[in-house]
């Protein structure tokens, strides 16, 4: 196996911020007194005219980008995935998705490997809050490269987004030479007995439990599901048919996120055995992030025992 | 002091207003007349005299814009437009129906519209944004937001008000349609405001009183934020709820009960 490299998906969103800062001048920046974490302050050392902290206001953080929009700009605002959808779905909902306006919500510190802050801190309903709302575009990067051509290509793509990264460096999967189709999974690694769709920080774990499962004869197939909506039904529909089994796997509660969306096509188009690998309907606690990721059950370990198990039971 | 002819012309139009407002409410049989018919006065100073708007070209970048932040007073909001020729006057009487533009609450798709709105205490955010991309762009243009008073009692616009003292948004002006009564009573008594002027002074607004009914007043409250530097301007207008319309007037009732069909023409006769 190649050795891990980690990179931060902040980094990858502050350094995509200034290349559009340089590229587009009517990309505005905006932030609710986290933009140090969320390096979006390399932007604002940059562009200060283009720049805006409102403090720790999130609803006029959310309704003030859909201003900029109104008048035209692109406008990025970001915090903790905690505070955004949690605290301001009617801001989100009536003055970006409802109007269609070109504001990039791009939060970070999304599940619970924010650590140990615990609970309070630890967004794991972001992807169904925000995929019940019409016209929202939610993107779940798997690593600091895809993040940057995420943000970068949002820029592109007028209409909103939700783009939830997350707090710690993490490992990279993407060749540098990434690009995002929006719409489109990015199939990173093949196979025929079992295929795992994740998101996030799930999806190098998937790698690993592939990579394991593959030494145990079992070919695993990994998807990285990065757009979940609008979600790649063509590409979940042809591994259920290639695979006849899928794992879904994300940072995040199994009630409405990823794997709700994997579960809503396979049940329409294609059901075959599947499971779910996510945060149980539980809140999480107060931890290093690699602690909490074992205990909820978020490691290559859990999705390689929820492969084996599919594989092993008679269909 | 405006001329007395510009007066008489805007009376006028707040009359003809009026009878739009009840007409198309009546048809619609459901809706916002008290909140709508307070705020005749202060839309039309603005449309009819204030702003810089062309309703041949509702997306010219130069124009001022208009955000109606109490989106319930959308009947008031389209017989303005109508009016000032953004779209047929006789499409009012679609108000409410199935497949109209005319929504129950303002959206995107009607000629003239900014914003949609319906959820209260949101729109002053959208013209905090607004003001602080003309200033980017060096446009002169004019950010105008019209708030009921109820709607103070949202949080939202607190954080709104501090960051347009923060960035001194002197093309800002917020109205406030001080009518004293909300969907439940009145607002002293289920969510007391006042002091609402000193409220608006500790936030570093520059804060203009007006009688809501006074062109004389609204215009010359316009002009002195127009002219005002460095900070943002909230005009608060007194004004009567279901203004115009004797049984509707400081009721409560009448914030969300429409006029029927078959009393209409006897509403309409109590119009000056």
């Amino acid at each position: 196996m190649k050795p891990e490299r980690l990179a931060a998906m902040r980094d990858a969103y502050g350094e995509a911020l200034v290349e559009l800062g340089a590229t587009n001048s009517r990309v505005v920046v905006l932030g609710a007194d986290t933009t140090g974490s969320l390096k979006s302050g390399v932007f604002a050392s940059k562009y200060p005219e283009r720049f805006f902290n409102v403090g720790i206001a999130e609803q006029n953080l959310v309704s003030v980008a859909a201003g900029f929009a109104l008048a035209g700009k692109v406008a990025f605002a970001g915090t903790y995935a905690i505070f955004v959808p949690g605290k301001c779905v009617d801001q989100v909902r009536n003055n970006i998705a409802y109007p269609g306006l070109d504001v990039k919500l791009v939060c970070s510190h999304g599940g619970i490997s924010v650590g140990p802050d615990g609970a309070s801190h630890q967004q794991v309903e972001d992807i169904a809050i925000m995929r019940s709302i019409p016209k929202m575009r939610v993107v779940v990067p798997a690593d600091a490269v895809s993040t940057k051509a995420i943000v970068k290509a949002a820029a592109a793509i007028p209409g909103p987004f939700y783009i939830r990264l997350a707090r710690p460096s993490t490992a990279v999967v993407h060749e540098a030479g990434f690009e995002y189709r929006q719409g489109q999974a990015a199939v990173v690694k093949d196979g025929g007995d079992v295929a795992i769709i994740a998101c996030g920080i799930m999806v190098p774990e998937a790698l690993k439990a592939a990579e394991s499962l593959d030494a145990k004869g079992v070919s695993a197939a990994v998807v990285d599901m990065h757009t979940v909506k609008p979600i790649d039904s063509k590409t979940v529909v042809a591994f259920a048919k290639k695979c006849g089994r899928i794992v879904t796997a994300e940072e995040h509660n199994v009630v409405g996120g990823m794997g709700s969306a994997v579960a809503e096509v396979l049940g329409e188009v294609m059901p075959v055995p599947m499971r779910r690998v996510g945060v149980m309907d539980t809140f999480g606690e107060s931890g290093e992030a690699g602690e909490l990721l074992r205990k909820y059950g978020l490691t290559s370990s859990h999705i390689e025992e929820a492969a084996a198990s599919l594989v092993s039971s008679p269909n | 002091m405006e001329n007395v002819q510009e007066v008489v012309r805007l009376k006028e139009v707040a009359r003809n207003t009026r009878k739009l407002i009840l007409e198309s409410l009546a048809e619609a049989g459901s809706g916002h007349p008290g909140g709508s018919l307070s705020a005749v006065e202060l839309l039309v100073a603005l449309y009819f005299h204030v702003m810089r708007h062309d309703p041949k070209d509702p997306s010219w970048p130069e124009r001022d814009r208009f955000f109606l932040s109490k989106g319930h007073a959308a009947p008031l909001l389209y017989a303005i437009l109508a009016q000032a020729g953004y779209f047929p006057v006789e499409e009012l009487m679609t108000l409410r129906k199935l497949g109209s533009r005319l929504q129950g609450h303002p959206h995107m798709g009607v000629p003239g519209v900014e914003a949609p709105a319906g959820s209260e205490g949101i729109g002053l955010s959208l013209g905090v944004g607004v003001s602080l991309a003309a200033k980017l762009d060096r446009r002169t243009s004019r950010t105008y937001v019209l708030m009921g008073d109820g709607e103070q009692q949202e949080g939202q616009v607190w954080e709104a008000a501090m960051s347009a003292s923060k960035y001194r948004l002197d093309n800002l002006t917020a109205i406030i349609d001080r009518n004293g009564i909300q969907q439940d009573g009145l607002t002293e008594q289920i969510m007391p405001l006042e002091p609402l002027a000193a409220k608006w002074r500790a936030f570093n607004w520059n804060v203009i009183e007006v009688d809501g009914y006074d062109f004389s007043q609204l215009l010359d409250g316009f002009d002195l934020a127009a002219n005002t530097r460095n900070r943002p301007t909230v005009v608060v207008a007194h004004t009567v709820k279901g203004k115009g319309i004797s049984f509707m007037e400081w009721s409560p009732h009448y914030h969300g009960t429409p006029p029927s069909k078959d009393n209409l023409s006897d509403v309409l006769s109590e119009l000056k």
